[in-house]
């Protein structure tokens, strides 16, 4: 495939690719007068229509997408996005309404999100929801934001975050960011949290347990009534991270368990689409003794319709502008309301199913470190395979080869040279089987052809990228060529 | 309506593999005690066409689209070609994940390389982000930056600078220790000079004004980043209204160190506020404590050009509570558009753009301060928004225009006690000139 140029490179003076209409106002030709202006962007590019529609077209053909292929990527619920949901949010009286609208002119939107608040209230067992935060390392932050406004309320914030070493980089990031510091909790010899490690680290000057659940190898945390227990007798509070929703949704409620406060992915569980890296939305689930302290503004329901309160001393306060992403709400919403709630349950069995299909498909000729059962995603390693000289990235380069996307790697940090496997429930036993035969090719591959993984992949746009070189040598932008 | 792609055999044989005799048998490692008994308590499934129908009745409760609208403050109508919404609705754009497996995500990355390349140029600064999550958190992200590069504990931030953004810095420092002053705005509607350098001391890490500023007045940024330099602080520039990017001088020409804000008006809709495009740019010598994903030119092994995802020991997946933000997920997405738009708007595109801008905004002001009653509130230099002052109170205005299909500016008294009786106006290039004179007829109704 021939590279494709940046669009800097075909650029040329004069082309043009879009035409306004012929200003209708006399123009004033001091107008700029007072005004620090700017030459013409120097470097700006300068291209036809058709030069745009090819290049963004050709740059799309260079991805990998739900949309072309499995894409098994651990921890990220790369399930399909239903294409309905996109003209739903496409509706112009979403799509239009601008933010400051009166309230009288914007009912519908604010529908929208009581009625997603109410139905994720419902789905986690919280007693409220905010849909503020726009991603869920955002959610993150924003929980632990309540966490510690709601301690400081009974006098103290403490000063600790516990986290499991299985966890989310997000998590640790996200306490830190709330002035807390962050401890370690062990995992066992099940990947589960030890309840004795969990005991000794949790002393008075803990602010709260961060746990996701089912954890980052696909683990349910089976002890989390006891967990929550001791958070809980010590003056703690339990912050799970909901990014693994997609195998409870209907089948367990982390609010009925103890758990305070919770954040989800809208953009895993709900189908919402990555975007390649966005936009998401993560909103935040609490209890009632935490209610007072949501971002702003809360939105209400009365008699004569709904409003936006923005008098709540206790909150938070605004965690950014506007009231989140709302237009990745509308689409999470329509999705749970075309499922119900017994398909969302078949969401969580099937996605479960799946990934215990690959799973017995592949145990034995991948390494899997921990033998606990696993929910809607497993962790192998490339222990057995390292013995040949291959690494889980050689793996994960020769699995493009044959058209499928590679786990995530190297994650939980727990694993060495671990490769997470999440298919969710929307893949065809077609799809799952073409993984699994490709993964034993390649574990065959292994050990009589290795140079073949490790100048993989051969069949992609580009090869096997330096990224070493990358880093140390920056190149961040496009320069202007020198005369 | 289910989006699985099992048959009951695939089902069967599929747990008969993994000896498992029933769907729950799945969940056994969930204690039997916790699990959930009951079914959720939510409405019945939908099929498409019952889908759309339901949302088109709930859409049909916001009433705004039949009125002609000036809001702006940090929102703004700007018309979007029609080859952003058909090229960014692409399969392969919508639903591939954070381009974690380079070789098979260059068409991501690239847009993202471009991207940061556009924002560079418009910003006139080194380094861009691939992007943050909006305009508001942006900001916050600049204050916690400069925290970090000068490990001082004061910023200084313009009363001028958009009110939720202030908001939102105000919750992200509250735990940090930073310390947030305000520093009031002059007659001109400027950063007030004297009273910056009575504030900036040796103790402050950072000055930040926002321009065009939220009062839709262009700062002098070349007075305001000596002053911050004099004091060894960074000067941090938010732009919420980043169409001004095509005409007004860049703020990295200006001595910006930071320039953050809201790309918003690249090509995104209105969408009740999200989602949007945060962007960041900064000086290269800071690039360890930029927060964010950034995207880098690299080569294969055959010698050929690509992108990759780099500098990321500064992120939190590497560095955990060390990281410089705790953003994973952004607005790639929203940046792609972004792209799309700057790209085929061109050079030229942007400054015509950015000139219609200020000519109807110049046009409407002076008809519509010409109404009796009626005056602009500050005298600086704006873009395309200006604030007006309403003899008798802008109530009976804002009434008087909605009564008339029209919405008006934005009212400024919960913002700005001081500024009971004003308006914050924006005229972009979607208003016609009938429409301006619309609204100047309507408002020299109004009896005062």
């Amino acid at each position: 495939m021939n590279p494709e140029p940046l669009i800097f490179e075909l650029s040329a003076a004069t082309k043009k690719g879009f035409a306004l209409p012929k200003l209708d106002v006399p123009e004033k030709k001091n107008a700029l007068e007072g005004l620090a202006v700017r030459e013409a962007i120097p470097g700006f590019p300068q291209v036809s229509e058709i030069e745009v529609v090819r290049h963004f077209t050709r740059l799309s053909q260079l991805n990998f997408s739900i949309d072309t292929s499995f894409y098994p990527l651990g921890s990220c619920t790369m399930k399909y996005n239903p294409k309905i949901n996109e003209k739903v949010a496409a509706l112009p009286d979403f799509s239009g309404s601008h933010p400051y609208a009166p309230q009288g002119l914007i009912q519908g939107n604010l529908e929208v999100m009581k009625t997603l608040e109410e139905f994720l209230a419902e789905i986690t067992g919280m007693d409220a929801v905010t849909l503020q935060p726009s991603a869920g390392a955002h959610g993150e932050l924003v929980g632990m934001m309540l966490i510690r406004a709601c301690l400081e309320a009974r006098g103290d914030p403490r000063k600790i975050v516990l986290i499991p070493d299985s966890a989310h980089g997000t998590n640790p990031s996200s306490a830190h960011i709330c002035g807390y510091a962050v401890h370690e909790v062990k995992s066992n010899d099940r990947g589960t949290i030890d309840l004795d490690s969990l005991d000794g680290e949790m002393t008075g000057d803990v602010a709260a347990l961060m746990v996701t659940n089912p954890n980052t190898l696909g683990v349910f945390e089976w002890d989390i009534l006891k967990i929550c227990e001791t958070v809980h007798a010590r003056g703690g509070l339990v912050y799970m991270d909901g990014a693994n929703m997609n195998a409870l949704v209907g089948k367990f409620r982390p609010g009925d368990m103890g758990i305070d406060v919770i954040h989800l992915n809208l953009h895993k569980t709900f189908s919402t689409p990555h975007g390649g890296g966005g936009p998401g939305c993560g909103p935040v689930g609490v209890k009632k003794h935490l209610e007072a302290f949501l971002p702003l503004p809360i939105i209400e329901r009365g008699p004569s319709g709904y409003s936006l309160n923005f008098g709540r001393p206790k909150s938070i306060g605004r965690v950014r502008s506007f009231f989140g992403n709302f237009l990745v709400m509308v689409r999470a919403l329509a999705y749970i309301h075309t499922l119900g709630a017994a398909g969302l349950k078949e969401v969580a069995e099937v996605a479960v199913l799946n990934s215990n299909y690959i799973r017995k498909s592949l145990e034995g000729i991948y390494y899997l470190k921990y033998a606990s059962p696993t929910l809607h995603e497993c962790v192998f390693s490339d222990k057995l395979q390292s013995e040949h000289g291959i690494l889980n990235i050689d793996i994960a380069k020769r699995l493009i080869d044959y058209g499928l996307h590679p786990p995530t790697m190297s994650f939980p940090l727990i694993v060495h040279g671990a490769l997470m496997i999440e298919p969710t429930e929307t893949e065809s036993r077609r799809d799952l089987d073409r993984f699994i035969e490709a993964m034993k090719t390649i574990a065959r591959e292994a050990v009589e052809t290795p140079d073949l993984l490790k100048s993989a992949p051969h069949f992609s746009p580009v090869k096997r990228l330096d990224e070493t070189a990358a880093a140390r040598n920056p190149v961040l932008r496009w320069e202007e060529p020198k005369e | 309506m289910s989006y699985i792609s099992l048959s009951d055999p695939d089902r069967k044989e599929m747990l008969a593999r993994i000896g498992a005799s029933s769907l729950d048998d799945l969940f056994c490692c969930i204690p039997e005690e916790i699990r959930l008994k009951k079914e959720l308590r939510l409405p019945q499934p939908l099929t498409e066409p019952e889908l759309l129908a339901h949302f088109e009745s709930v859409g049909r409760g916001n009433k705004q689209n039949a009125y002609l609208s000036f809001l702006g403050a940090g929102a703004y109508r700007h018309h979007i070609p029609y080859v952003v919404d058909y090229l960014s609705s692409r399969g392969e754009f919508i639903s591939p994940y954070t381009p974690y497996q380079p070789e098979v995500s260059q068409g991501t990355l690239q847009i993202i390389f471009e991207y940061q390349t556009l924002i560079c140029q418009l910003t006139g600064l080194e380094i861009s982000n691939a992007s943050l999550y909006e305009g508001a958190s942006a900001a916050a992200e600049a204050v916690l930056m400069a925290g970090r590069l000068k490990g001082k504990p004061k910023v200084l931030v313009a009363g001028s600078l958009h009110p939720q953004y202030r908001e939102v810095i105000r919750t992200y420092v509250r735990n940090l220790g930073i310390q947030v002053e305000e520093v009031d705005y002059d007659v001109r509607g400027q950063v007030d000079v004297e009273v910056l350098r009575k504030k900036i001391d040796g103790e402050t890490s950072a000055v930040m004004c926002q321009s065009p500023n939220f009062l839709g007045v262009v700062e002098d940024l070349d007075r305001l980043a000596e002053i911050a330099h004099q004091h060894q602080a960074l000067f941090e520039v938010i732009v919420a209204e980043a169409a001004s990017l095509g005409i007004l001088q860049a703020p990295g020409a200006a001595g910006a160190d930071i320039v953050a804000g809201e790309g918003q008006s690249f090509g995104l809709p209105l969408s009740f506020g999200g989602p949007y495009l945060g962007f960041m740019a900064c000086r290269k010598e800071y690039s360890r404590q930029f927060p964010g994903r950034i995207a880098g030119q690299t080569k294969d092994t055959e010698g050929k050009r690509g992108f990759v995802l780099t500098l990321s020991t500064r992120e939190q997946h590497i560095r955990r509570e060390k990281a410089t933000s705790n953003i994973c997920t952004n607005q790639a997405l929203c940046a792609l558009r972004a792209t799309i738009f700057l790209e085929t708007l061109g050079r030229e595109g942007m400054r015509e753009l950015a000139y219609q801008n200020i000519q109807k905004a110049g046009y409407a002001l002076d008809k519509l301060a010409g109404v009796t009653g009626v005056r602009r509130k500050f005298g600086g230099p704006f873009f395309n928004e200006f604030v007006l002052e309403f003899e008798g109170g802008y109530k009976k205005v804002e009434d008087h225009l909605l009564a008339n299909g029209i919405i008006g500016g934005l009212a400024l008294a919960p913002y700005y006690p001081g500024l009971k009786d004003c308006a914050l106006f924006c005229i972009t290039e979607v208003h016609s000139k009938a429409d301006i004179d619309r609204l100047a007829g309507l408002v020299a109704e109004v009896k005062r």
